[in-house]
């Protein structure tokens, strides 16, 4: 393939991705509300279009036209810079997840990820930590007790649970001796994915991607009751849209790295012995992958309607005398595992 | 004192959170799946039963004449004083009635109390509940929007005779 091809193709999945994801997490808005209504015993939306489902389109033209308010006491450029932050971080972060086999089409194999880096994991761990300042920013840059206090406790937050986070991949890592996505989900064919080799790795990354996109149980930046809104009190129309969809994505990606490090990435088990087509084979690859993925963000949606939130200091505890601990163990476990299996 | 196990003390169970979670995500599972009792507002209307106590309404009887006899009583009873009444006399039987018969429904509490008082049983509370208007003037309802043929009152006038 010549360097031009390359780029074509990279555009073209790149605006695919692009153009899905927006899709999924508007829709995924409009889920959040359904669930909600729904374990509420409530109808939710459903007044616009076939059973509400042009809500989303309604909800972002309604912010569309909503006055954009700077506060007097903004700290400006800081203050546009933050949301586009979040939005930039939250949609990077999906170059490296690899969703489906090579595709063979005219000729060319196509692999179906956008970049295929050797250090893809890293990649991520950098952006997310990196998601930390949007909020940071947001907090600090708004000039507001109560945004500032969201802030703060965001970064603490994100770097108490960034380290479990970071010791349960390593697990991963040890298994799959590679830090490429596609390695790792290779490395889980079969039934041998990772959630059920280590099992306990797969619970503290869980709990550490809810912490890490602030989600209930662990939304304490946003802790509406307490905080007012949280970092994003003094943002109004498309900034505070842009924040709406950042944490949206940030499910996503949540669910995309869960999927990719411990539920087989997008492998049907043994799907290679039923001696299908290969263009059956990538289809029903996808759609596995798009099925986990589902899955995982109904999880995170409904996890977020039956737990109540964490108080701060709960939530310290949890992360630094639980989750590290644990994730340490999950460590020494899988190195049991390959020092007598030889796996 | 000090050894006591208190209340809140959990037990290793509880305190390793994931059995509680799981608990607490298959109740709020349970809970999506069951049947929903909203009703579609202005497409499904609730109907109240006899015991509502909507806006108050003149009786008005089969020969299309009204059953109060302006005594004044219920514009004496209300408690927020909503309800005006100025009486006239005619040559008929029923001598008295209501020359003017105002009820202001910005005021009205629906305290129910100028049914209570009536002796005639000519002012009950209907079934109506959609009560909006647009400014203070039609907020005031005279005795065109008051009276309401009696058969469309049978409920109320039913449970006022056997509960009252």
């Amino acid at each position: 393939m010549s360097i031009w091809e390359t780029i074509i193709f990279s555009l073209i999945k790149i605006l695919i991705i692009v153009h899905v994801m927006l899709i999924t997490v508007s829709y995924l808005v409009y889920f959040e509300r359904k669930i909600s209504a729904w374990a509420q015993n409530r109808l939710g939306p459903n007044r616009v279009g076939w059973k509400g489902l042009l809500q989303p389109f309604a909800d972002v033209l309604k912010l569309l036209l909503k006055e954009d308010i700077v506060p007097n006491q903004a700290n400006k450029p800081i203050h546009t810079l933050a949301p586009l932050l979040a939005l930039f971080v939250a949609f990077t972060t999906y170059a490296v997840i690899p969703f489906g086999p090579d595709l063979k089409i005219f000729g060319y194999t196509i692999p179906l990820v956008v970049a295929d880096i050797n250090v893809g994991i890293l990649y991520v761990l950098a952006l997310t930590s990196l998601g930390v300042y949007a909020i940071t920013f947001a907090g600090w840059s708004s000039g507001s007790k109560y945004s500032l206090l969201g802030g703060i406790r965001s970064s603490a937050q994100m770097i108490s649970y960034e380290i479990s986070m970071g010791f349960s991949i390593g697990g991963v890592l040890l298994l799959s001796q590679s830090l490429r996505p596609e390695a790792i989900v290779a490395s889980q064919s079969g039934w041998m994915w990772n959630a059920i080799l280590q099992p306990i790795g797969f619970i503290t990354f869980l709990v550490s991607a809810f912490a890490e996109t602030n989600r209930l149980p662990f939304d304490l930046p946003e802790a509406e009751p307490e905080l007012v809104g949280g970092f994003h009190t003094e943002y109004s129309s498309m900034k505070f849209a842009g924040f709406f969809l950042a944490e949206y994505a940030n499910m996503i990606i949540a669910s995309a790295l869960i999927v990719t490090l411990y539920l087989g990435g997008w492998q049907f088990p043994y799907l290679e012995t039923f001696g299908l087509p290969y263009g059956w084979y990538v289809a029903i690859s996808v759609l596995t992958f798009l099925f986990k993925e589902a899955l995982l963000l109904f999880f995170f949606i409904w996890v977020r309607w039956s737990l109540p939130r964490f108080r701060y200091d709960q939530l310290m505890n949890l992360g630094w005398k639980v989750m590290f601990p644990l994730s340490l163990l999950n460590i020494v476990w899988v190195a049991g595992l390959i020092m007598i299996f030889k796996i | 004192m000090a050894d006591k196990r208190r209340k809140k003390d959990l037990t290793f169970l509880e305190r390793i959170y994931i059995p509680e979670i799981i608990k607490g995500l298959l109740l709020t599972l349970k809970n999506m799946l069951k049947p929903k009792f909203t009703m579609q507002y202005p497409e499904e209307k609730f109907i109240p039963g006899g015991s509502y106590r909507g806006r108050p309404v003149l009786v008005q009887e089969e020969n299309g004449e009204e059953r109060c006899v302006a005594c004044g009583l219920c514009s004496r009873v209300c408690p927020a004083l909503a309800i005006e009444v100025q009486a006239a006399e005619t040559q008929r039987e029923k001598e008295r009635y209501p020359e003017k018969f105002e009820i202001n429904m910005i005021r009205c509490i629906f305290c129910g109390f100028c049914e209570e008082v009536c002796p005639e049983e000519a002012i009950v509370m209907s079934k109506d509940y959609e009560l909006a208007f647009t400014s203070r003037e039609d907020a005031i309802y005279g005795k065109d929007k008051l009276l309401v043929p009696v058969h469309q009152l049978k409920d109320r006038i039913e449970f006022l005779r056997s509960y009252k």
